[in-house]
């Protein structure tokens, strides 16, 4: 059985050890700790964590502040709400180019029956156009881990986004290093499709290309945990190898990684078949994490389901 | 820092006295050389601007970057003009520079840019963020045991943005003594009168409700802003709001309380006026 973790909790556990060896850190929350799993920080460095209230302007804002007088902040919310702040993300942080760490957890639908209020959906598309703002999405508990770590002296501002649910393992804890903008071949030698996978997708997407190899296609994956700045190299020497393009993330395809994707392979002049695999221009809902991952075609059936048709076209 | 005698503090108000004249001149002038940009709240604000800077603040033009230096950040960014002509004068940067606001290229933004004009402490510009980020430094500083004050200047139109309230609310929470916030009550923004546009009064009790120490002064009576800081700097375990009653376009007596000049530069035969009656007014009759 595959190790499972959710990011959050990597996130959390990860974030308190990393209190010790980096005193600057500093950890905000406004009103979620127990969910974002800042919670753990705030146990053991009281004096370094700030619940802010349900105020997260202010908090963006503040962190803001303790970034630019020295300290390394992470400052913590669900990442519709962080994104609901973008005013605020994009003038004290992005543009005073604050050394704030934001963490949007509940990424995506996958959170379940909290409804679309709750899922954070749009948040990789607005941060990702903001000047100097890095996005970083990872696919699992290790990968986590090494991205906390990076982030502690990582200098300029930066997104991190963390699921709720549980996610398979997928990388090596004994050999794994966290690259900033450094695509992770997870399947290589994709030559029927390539898809280009970020978070809770990409598990799925590794056992889609499982099934589809046992169909006959060649189907190779990447984890792309870096959204911005995009691996645009890996991408387009993938896409060369492959007859067609799929991207998959818990995200709107509007402006996320599908985009971010299809912008590196048209400046690239690659003309490949895109297939976006994600919300198509649409609102979440309600459900199980599990219901809607197969509604909306996002689960490793409905990758698979979703690749098969494409290639057929 | 002036002494214990009455008239070494009377010297203290006459030089700053001084130095407001001559940032009011350098105001009007950067604004007409631009041919855009904020009297009206650039000269409501310039004697507190004058008394951080000249006075009370701990800084060192030569080490903008010095960790323990104190900090200002002017959440109503388009003022930002008393900022620059303060710096300037303070020697941050050479007083020619100050031609150049507002033109590309020119560190001298048409609002505050931290990364580009080594003194400014954060962006600001779009109103109500400024209070959030320097309460951010305020913490920082009582972290590392009390290494630094933070002075921020709201305006009374901004202070109708939501996030104001939410650090409103936060700063006593965190006990902020390291915080000094300064409202340059000037009652006018671009629509209109503030308490026509969006009331703000009774906003002492507004504060007070918060749990701020509030204080409020004639935010041009050089002696009583340097009271204020004093009393914000030495009251412990709470933020101190100074409520600043001002004028609007204070010292140009064509601009005062006139809306029309919330955002708009003298034209050369404005500014003549302007400047002349200015130097009319010269504190010691210096012109």
């Amino acid at each position: 059985m595959a190790t499972m973790k959710a990011t959050r909790d990597a996130f959390g556990e990860a974030l308190a050890r990393m209190g010790e060896k980096f005193p600057n850190v500093v950890v905000l929350d406004a009103d979620l700790a127990k969910s974002t799993k800042s919670d753990a920080f705030a146990k053991k460095f009281p004096s370094r964590f700030f619940e802010m209230g349900i105020a997260e302007a202010n908090m963006v804002g503040t962190a803001a502040g303790l970034a630019l007088a020295g300290k390394v902040p992470f400052c913590c919310s669900f990442a519709c709400f962080i994104t609901g702040r973008f005013d605020t993300v994009r003038l004290s942080v992005a543009y005073s180019k604050a050394n704030v760490r934001l963490v949007g957890s509940h990424a995506g639908i996958a959170i379940g029956d909290d409804g679309y209020s709750q899922q954070g959906l749009e948040d990789v598309a607005a941060m990702r156009s903001l000047p100097g703002m890095a996005v970083i999405q990872p696919a699992d508990d290790v990968e986590t881990e090494a991205a906390v770590e990076f982030l502690c002296s990582h200098v300029g501002p930066a997104y991190l986004r963390t699921t709720r649910q549980k996610l398979e393992r997928v990388n090596d804890p004994a050999t794994y290093k966290f690259e900033l903008g450094k695509a992770v071949e997870l399947v290589p030698g994709g030559t029927d499709a390539v898809i280009f996978a970020t978070g809770g997708e990409v598990a799925f997407a590794v056992q889609a290309a499982r099934a589809l190899k046992g169909e006959g296609l060649s189907v190779g994956v990447a984890n792309i945990h870096t959204i911005k700045p995009l691996d645009a190299a890996a991408v387009v020497r993938l896409a060369q190898q492959a007859k067609a393009v799929v991207t998959a993330e818990d995200h709107q395809i509007n402006g996320g990684l599908g985009s971010a994707v299809a912008e590196a392979l048209s400046e690239a002049g690659v003309g490949r078949k895109l297939l976006r695999i994600g919300l198509r221009d649409a609102f979440g809902e309600s459900g199980t994490p599990e219901e809607l991952l197969a509604h909306f075609k996002m689960d490793a059936a409905g990758i698979t389901g979703q690749v098969r048709d494409f290639l057929k076209r | 820092m002036p002494g214990p005698s009455t008239a070494e503090a009377q010297s203290e108000v006459q030089r700053l006295q001084q130095i407001a004249y001559t940032l009011r001149v350098d105001i009007i002038e950067t604004l007409a050389k631009a041919g855009s940009g904020h009297p009206g709240g650039s000269l409501s604000a310039i004697d507190v601007v004058t008394c951080l800077y000249f006075s009370r603040m701990k800084l060192d033009p030569k080490r903008p970057d010095w960790p323990e230096r104190d900090r200002f950040v002017l959440s109503k960014g388009h003022a930002v003009p008393a900022q620059y002509v303060a710096m300037a004068e303070k020697g941050y940067f050479p007083k020619e520079w100050l031609k150049g606001l507002r033109t590309l290229g020119s560190p001298l933004q048409g609002h505050p840019v931290n990364h580009l004009l080594p003194g400014i402490e954060a962006c600001t510009g779009s109103l109500g963020q400024g209070l959030s980020v320097a309460q951010g430094m305020a913490l920082a500083s009582k972290l590392d045991g009390d290494k630094f004050h933070v002075y921020c200047m709201i305006g009374d139109g901004e202070s109708q943005e939501g996030q104001i309230w939410e650090a409103a609310m936060s700063a006593p929470k965190y006990k902020l003594d390291t915080l000094t916030l300064i409202l340059d009550y000037n009652h006018g923004q671009i629509d209109g009168h503030t308490e026509e546009v969006m009331p703000l009064e009774p906003v002492a009790d507004k504060w007070r409700a918060f749990n701020w120490n509030v204080l409020s002064i004639d935010g041009h009576d050089i002696a009583a802003i340097l009271g204020a800081l004093d009393a914000a700097r030495s009251h412990k375990g709470r933020p101190t709001f100074i409520i600043a009653n001002t004028v609007k376009g204070k010292g140009v007596s064509f601009m005062e309380n006139q809306i029309s000049w919330h955002g708009t530069a003298p034209n050369k035969e404005q500014t003549e006026k302007a400047l002349a009656e200015l130097r009319a007014h010269a504190p010691g009759g210096k012109a």
